[in-house]
């Protein structure tokens, strides 16, 4: 294998063209994206970064990586079309042959088709972070449309510096999609007190000059409107290459699409869960470094593995470090600990635990996941302490 | 600048110059130093910048953080009394010299 080329420079396409390096490739390495730039961390845009506006924090690794390791690193760079038959990428009046093709498209922000869409804000690259940093120069009134991570992040900083804030939220609790009811009512109790107001069950159904406007028909008066209602992911150019898309880029538990020479990773990539086989599509840093790290090992060690890490996520919100371990499903059972930390089940078996501020249960419960099955009558018999597990 | 050595577990030794009042796990990445990952990038939600104070030093750098044990916990490397997440090593002047060791992994 001669030549490399990664499409999608964000964390997963970058800890590819390390983990390659690493693994002792020294063909040529490609990485194109689409920003400009160096290759940066997005995590903190929505927490540190719009505190401190500290951009050089964000670099994942100096310009002198790129030189070091032989990574052609080609930015702002949009790839048009991807021929298979031929194995080249092309872009603009460019082109990139491939003997393996790695997709890391990752996603971008969705826009509901509501009337007014393009008068909000984005945070999802640098450039949008920086842009809410001026704009939060002076008091403002903020309306965020969509109380998941980035919406609750963003509320969470900005109450901090002391702007109005108000978070319209279609579903009837916050981050319905990603955690337990408990754990989202744990966090509508914390936005009240930080102040914010909150619109749940009542989608925004209009933004206009003066704000944005409820299903309701509630009126909230606000001078910015920032959209976090989630993301598509970029799956666009697989699509039109004729590989298979369902929620994003379809691949195999190698981490390969039915094309032998084509993988696909990290947020713009559906794998089988290694638990429950079922097609996931995950938004985190973890499966996109661990994806990464999987198809080096494939690629250049021959390593054929099944993908088998244990998923888990983070968000700051406030002075509350929420942690996730595992996936569970949107009906997964809930036990509450007396110390808050949440135990979701599948039927019998443990599938996530949520904690707030509780870093020691989270990585235990890391561990634990990482091992055979833990049943529900298991943790109950040692009251959920996975140190008295045997 | 605070100069800092950061020695692998095969022994490769690399000295470098980091900015005052950054930390040791950035300090490795903006200098290309291998051995630490730093995935979750300073955040202390994962423990792949598991570095081991040298003695010399494991006065000045002080106690680990609110936080840090739980984390270690999980780190991919054994895990000593002079154990640290690189991240959480602000590199104040007096640190001028600093020697960490790195673990053989990080995840």
């Amino acid at each position: 294998m001669d030549r490399i080329v990664i499409i999608g420079a964000g964390q997963g396409g970058l800890q590819a063209a390390i983990s390659l390096r690493q693994e002792g490739y020294t063909g040529a390495l490609t990485l194109i994206g689409g920003e400009a730039g160096l290759p940066y961390q997005r995590p903190p845009l929505s927490k540190a970064y719009l505190k401190s506006g500290d951009a050089a924090a964000l670099r994942l690794r100096p310009e002198s990586f790129y030189d070091k390791n032989a990574v052609e690193l080609v930015t702002e760079t949009w790839v048009d079309r991807i021929d298979r038959a031929g194995r080249v990428v092309h872009a603009g009046d460019r082109s990139f042959a491939y003997d393996h093709l790695i997709l890391a498209t990752g996603t971008r922000n969705l826009r509901p088709p509501i009337p007014g869409a393009e008068r909000c804000l984005d945070l999802r690259t640098l450039a949008d972070a920086q842009t809410l940093r001026t704009v939060l120069d002076s008091p403002k009134r903020c309306a965020v449309i969509g109380g998941g991570f980035i919406g609750l992040e963003f509320a969470a900083v900005a109450r901090g510096l002391g702007h109005d804030v108000t978070v319209a939220e279609a579903a009837p609790r916050l981050m319905a999609r990603v955690v337990s009811p408990e754990i989202s009512s744990y966090f509508k109790d914390l936005h009240k007190r930080l102040g914010t107001v909150l619109h749940l069950g009542d989608p925004a159904a209009e933004v206009t000059g003066a704000g944005m406007v409820l299903k309701s028909g509630t009126e909230v008066a606000a001078d910015i409107v920032l959209m976090a209602a989630g993301v598509v992911p970029n799956a666009e150019l697989a699509g039109e290459a004729g590989l298979e898309v369902n929620n994003g880029v379809v691949v195999n538990d190698r981490l390969l699409t039915a094309d032998p020479d084509i993988s696909a990773l990290g947020d713009c990539a559906v794998f089988p869960d290694p638990t429950t086989g079922r097609p996931v599509r995950l938004e985190s840093v973890q499966a996109a470094t661990d994806h990464a790290r999987l198809i080096a090992k494939r690629l250049i060690k021959g390593e054929d593995m099944p993908y088998a890490a244990v998923p888990w996520f983070w968000s700051d919100q406030a002075d509350a470090k929420l942690q996730i371990a595992g996936l569970a499903a949107p009906g997964d059972a809930t036990h509450r600990r007396a110390d808050g930390a949440i135990f979701r089940f599948a039927d019998a078996r443990l599938s996530a635990v949520e904690t707030v501020n509780n870093a020691r249960t989270h990585m235990q419960a890391r561990k634990a996941l990482a091992g055979p099955d833990v049943s529900r009558a298991a943790l109950a018999a040692v009251d959920y302490d996975f140190a008295a597990l045997a | 600048m605070v100069k800092v050595t950061y020695i692998a577990a095969d022994g490769t030794t690399t000295t470098v110059e980091g900015e005052a009042f950054s930390n040791v796990m950035q300090t490795a990445l903006d200098n290309d130093v291998a051995g630490i990952v730093g995935e979750c990038g300073g955040s202390m939600m994962c423990a792949t910048c598991h570095c081991y104070v040298d003695e010399a030093w494991q006065g000045k750098t002080g106690a680990r953080n609110d936080g840090e044990d739980d984390m270690l916990d999980c780190a991919a490397g054994e895990v000593k009394p002079n154990s640290r997440l690189s991240c959480q090593i602000t590199l104040t002047p007096d640190l001028d010299g600093l020697v960490v060791h790195l673990p053989e992994a990080q995840y």
